[in-house]
Parts: structure tokens; C-alpha cells; sequence
């Protein structure tokens, strides 16, 4: 019986007027990937927002680790362990890479701990060693979603959550940060992560859902979405090499 | 030596617009709000030194201490108070709030004290002249640029080499994701006001050093010029605020001197025609913040 990290129950979240999730149910157990899909707009990115307290839930309730979480602050959810790679890689421009990292183990830093992390950190993302005090509006897109993801990991999360990693890299660097969700995988990292890259996604994935205009569609293995699913239900944009995918 | 007393003048003018530029900028860089009660800090600072001046035996350098940690409470507690539960709400309730701020405390002076101005005592060493490099200047000039390099220089390795200094420029930069880093939200706004206040307050000391006198109105022409130096230095960065602090020192004295007599007392409108000028020509102000405009919400 795998112990369970994470459980939203029937969460309602909206911005104003316009509500963005009616009411949807999802898992996290520990150890797991879990994959949450769905087109443009079905509310992937909301959903991570009420997990982390970005956004305030209208009703129902998110538990991790036994404890509600529903109307905490973020800061007080990364204490947690709780740690997002928001939406469009969100690194800190006017500052340097070393800095960005440096916030990253805001919460969890020991001096003698944060070198070996670092350290750690460039063995995965050779790039930021050498750029490490550039400012980090100055990498590239893919050097910055390396640097959001290491910066991420510095807070020694007890669940990472990832929000659309692949967006916008070339094929080979999506490969790599592929490579590397499975590395952490393996290290026994527990992984929620969102794509729109439905087939990359499903083939390193425990489990997933489908999220299609705030309701959620299904839950499943793998094997399950691409057999039940209804298949003109869902279109998924953008597959490997954009060649466009349906499942 | 005239060219050497406008050049101490001037630094010593343009500190002291500096540290006040700079001080409403460290809270509007966090909050996007422009303070309106940061004035009344300075005035809380000025009433320290009155009280404490006159009616203690308090030595002069405690008394201006106490002056500075005062204002710097003052701040505090007004963002923890009247801000911090209006926070969410909307920018426009946090500057309704700073509004009523500013009206409460000085009519809390108006009441407590006096409607009318004060003569504060002031330490000997203000009024003094020493000779610097052949010019003759009051010692309160010298006092002024030598703080202002002292704190510009603590606070350019606070906000560099700290990780509350770097925890302040990511927030002014992203709010949300700094946040999401697992800093308190209330830590960098609360450090925010605590600074803002605490440079009200060194202005407090050098601006009754000036005029030797307080009154509930004194807040009016910090804040404005304070405003008027960000605006020209450029709202989003620190580094412009303290250019912008000296530009509009700089540009002051110079008119004080280029101006006729007969047109002197037409100096600030001279001041704002220059100001609107410039800011036609580069609305962006001297210096371009590389902060992108994230309200806190
Ligand atoms: N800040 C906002 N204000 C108002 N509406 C918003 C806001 N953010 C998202 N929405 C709306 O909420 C719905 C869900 O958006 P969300 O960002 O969760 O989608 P998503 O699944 O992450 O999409 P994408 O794949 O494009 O990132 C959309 O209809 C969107 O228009
Ligand atoms: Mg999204």
C-alpha cells in the first residue's frame, strides 16, 4: 500500500467571475509521477496555483501529507515541501544565477549542505556552473528552465511540481529535461507534472489525468487513457518534433 | 571658491534627496505604492528631536538616534496596522490608506502639540564651519554627504551580499515567485517599511538641521521631492532613486544661481517645467529598472 502525498478533493477555483476548475479530484502518491493533461485553457496551470497558494480555492480541499493546505500561504507550502517550476520558467531576471539558487535554498539553507547541493546541481545543469553569475535574463530559454528547475530542487522538495517544462525548448532539450524528470524519477523524487507534450509525458508517467475546461476527464494508467479514452474528446497540441498527436 | 562651495552644496543637498527618494522607493519597489504618509514619518522624526531636545537632558547624538529608530517604528507599525490588512484588497485601497495615514498622524501632532511650528534645539556642531579643501562650509553639509555615503555604502552590501537584500530585489522584481521560495511575504514588505522609515528619519535629523524648526506640515516637501527624484531617477530601480535624488540637487542649486534675482522666487516652477521637460524627453527616468510591473496582490 503506497502512502498518499498529496489529495484534492472536488476543488473549485475561479478568478473573479470566470471559474476555472469545477470541482476536480486528484493523487499524488509518494514515489509517483503523476501527468496532468489537457489543451490550452483546461486549467492545469490553475489547479498548481491552488495546490501551492498562489491561488486561493473556492471550495474543497487539498491535503499533503495529512495536513490541509487549502488556505496556507505559499511560503508556508514550500516549507512544507512543496516546490513549483511555475509556468514560463519565472527566474528571477535581474539576478544572477547564483542568487536565483541561493533563493531556492531560502528556506532549508546549512552552509555546508548548500556547496554540496550546489555542486550536485552543476553535475545536472553543467551550464550553470559556467553562467553563475550572469544574470539570469540573460540565459537562454532552455539554460533558464534548467536554472528554474535546479533552483527548484534546492529547497530539497518532498514533491516537485513541474508546469510545462518542454514549453518552448528545442527537441533535444526536450529530451534532456525528459531525461532528467525520469532521473529524478528513479531518485525517488514524487512528481506532478504538467504537459501539453501528451505523449512524452504519458511514457515516463505512473499515472494521469485528463483536465479538459475544469472538469476532470479521466484517471488513469497510461495504458488505460490510451485505451478508454474517447479519442475525438481530446486533442493534444504539439507532440514530439510538433508533429500534433492524438491520443 | 565659488565653483567649490555650489559642488559641497550640491552633494550635500543632493544626499539628503537622495536618502529621501530612496526611501520611498525601497516600499513602492515591493508594493507598487506610493506612500503617502512617508512624509509624516520625517515629521515623526522632527518632533522626536523637538520633544526630546527640549524638554530632556537626553546628549544630542541619542536624541537623534532615537529620532531615526522612531520614525523607523513609526513605518513599521503603520505598515503593520493600516496596510498590511488592506494588502490584498487593491492598490487603490493601500494608497486611500496611506492618504488617512498621513492625515491621522499629523493631526495626532496638530492635536498633541501644536498647529504651529517649533524651534528645535540643535547640537553646536550643525551650525559650525569647517574649511574643506579651501571652502568654507557649515559642518552640517559635511555631516550630510559623509551619512549618505556611510548608508548608501551599508545598504548597496545589505541589498547585494545578504540573502534579505537579495530575498528584497527578487520580491520588487517578482512578488509571487519570491514568494514561492518559501519568503514570507510579511518579512520583505515589514523589512521594507522598517528601511523607508529608517531613512525618513536620518532625513528628519538633517532636514531640522537645516531649518531648525518643526511643524505638522514638515512632511509635505520631503515627499514631494522624493517623488519628484524617482520619478526623474526612474521608479523601479534604487540606484535611480539616489541619481535622481542628486539630479533634482543638482538642478536646484543650479537654478538658485543661473536664476535673476527677479525670477527667484519663481525657482520651482522653474524646477517643475524643467522636471515635465524631461520627463516629455524620457519618460522612462535616468535610470531603466529591469523589474517588471507586478502589482502584490
Ligand atoms: N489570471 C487570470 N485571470 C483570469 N482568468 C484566468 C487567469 N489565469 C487563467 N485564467 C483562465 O482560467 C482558465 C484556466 O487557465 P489555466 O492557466 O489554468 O490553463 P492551462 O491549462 O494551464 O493552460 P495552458 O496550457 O495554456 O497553460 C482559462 O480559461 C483562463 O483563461
Ligand atoms: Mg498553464
Amino acid at each position: 500500500m503506497t502512502h498518499t502525498m498529496l489529495t484534492i478533493r472536488d476543488l473549485h477555483a475561479s478568478y473573479g467571475a470566470i471559474t476555472a476548475l469545477h470541482g476536480i479530484s486528484l493523487d499524488v502518491n509518494e514515489g509517483e509521477l503523476v501527468a496532468l493533461l489537457g489543451s490550452n485553457g483546461a486549467g492545469k496551470s490553475t489547479t498548481l496555483k491552488s495546490i501551492c497558494g498562489v491561488l486561493r480555492p473556492v471550495y474543497g480541499s487539498v491535503v499533503f501529507l495529512d495536513e490541509q493546505i487549502a488556505n496556507k500561504t505559499p511560503e508556508s507550502i514550500l516549507k512544507r515541501g512543496i516546490s513549483l517550476v511555475p509556468e514560463g520558467r519565472d527566474i528571477f531576471t535581474s539576478l544572477t544565477v547564483a542568487e536565483n539558487m541561493r533563493l531556492g535554498a531560502f528556506v532549508s539553507y546549512n552552509r555546508k549542505r548548500y556547496q554540496e547541493d550546489l555542486e550536485e546541481m552543476f553535475g545536472l545543469f553543467p551550464i550553470l556552473k559556467e553562467r553563475l553569475h550572469q544574470p539570469g535574463g540573460l540565459l537562454s530559454g532552455g539554460e533558464q528552465q534548467q536554472l528554474a528547475i535546479a533552483r527548484a530542487l534546492m529547497s530539497h522538495p518532498k514533491l516537485l511540481i513541474l508546469d510545462e517544462p518542454s514549453l518552448g525548448l528545442s527537441p533535444a532539450l526536450v529530451d534532456q529535461i525528459f531525461e532528467l524528470i525520469v532521473r529524478l524519477r528513479e531518485r525517488g523524487m514524487t512528481i506532478l507534472l504538467v504537459e501539453q507534450n501528451a505523449e512524452r509525458a504519458l511514457r515516463v508517467a505512473d499515472r494521469a489525468y485528463v483536465l479538459n475546461t475544469g472538469v476532470m476527464e479521466f484517471s488513469g494508467t497510461p495504458e488505460e487513457l490510451e485505451n478508454e479514452l474517447d479519442i475525438a474528446s481530446v486533442y493534444f497540441g504539439g507532440g514530439e518534433g510538433n508533429k500534433e498527436v492524438t491520443l | 571658491m565659488i565653483l567649490g562651495e555650489f559642488i559641497i552644496n550640491t552633494l550635500s543637498l543632493g544626499s539628503m534627496y537622495a536618502l529621501v527618494a530612496l526611501g520611498l522607493v525601497f516600499v513602492y519597489g515591493i508594493l507598487k505604492l506610493v506612500n503617502f504618509a512617508y512624509g509624516e514619518y520625517v515629521m515623526v522624526g522632527g518632533y522626536t528631536l523637538y520633544v526630546l531636545g527640549t524638554f530632556t537632558p537626553v546628549p544630542w547624538l541619542a536624541v537623534m538616534i532615537i529620532a531615526v529608530l522612531m520614525a523607523a517604528a513609526t513605518s513599521y507599525l503603520t505598515e503593520l496596522v493600516a496596510f498590511r490588512p488592506v494588502r490584498t484588497k487593491s492598490l487603490d485601497a493601500m494608497l486611500v490608506t496611506s492618504f488617512a495615514v498621513s492625515v491621522l498622524l499629523q493631526n495626532a501632532v496638530l492635536l498633541l502639540v501644536s498647529p504651529r511650528s517649533r524651534a528645535v534645539p540643535l547640537p553646536a556642531i550643525f551650525s559650525q564651519s569647517v574649511a574643506i579643501f579651501g571652502v568654507v562650509t557649515p559642518m552640517r553639509n559635511v555631516l550630510t554627504i559623509v551619512t549618505a555615503v556611510l548608508l548608501l555604502t551599508g545598504l548597496t552590501l545589505l541589498m547585494k551580499y545578504t540573502v534579505l537584500g537579495i530575498a528584497m530585489r527578487a520580491a520588487a522584481d517578482k512578488f509571487t515567485t519570491t514568494r514561492l521560495m518559501g519568503v514570507p511575504a510579511n518579512l520583505v514588505i515589514s523589512v521594507a517599511f522598517i528601511i523607508s522609515g529608517f531613512l525618513a528619519g536620518v532625513v528628519s535629523v538633517f532636514w531640522v538641521g537645516r531649518s531648525a524648526s518643526v511643524d505638522p506640515l514638515i512632511g509635505f516637501t520631503p515627499l514631494l521631492i522624493a517623488f519628484i527624484a524617482t520619478v526623474i531617477g526612474g521608479m523601479n530601480s534604487l540606484v535611480g532613486a539616489v541619481v535622481g535624488g542628486f539630479a533634482y540637487g543638482l538642478l536646484f542649486n543650479a537654478l538658485s544661481i543661473l536664476l535673476p534675482a527677479s525670477l527667484i522666487s519663481y525657482r520651482d516652477a522653474f524646477m517643475f517645467a524643467i522636471v515635465i521637460l524631461f520627463l516629455l524627453l524620457k519618460p522612462e527616468g535616468l535610470i531603466r529598472g529591469n523589474y517588471t510591473e507586478e502589482r502584490v496582490g
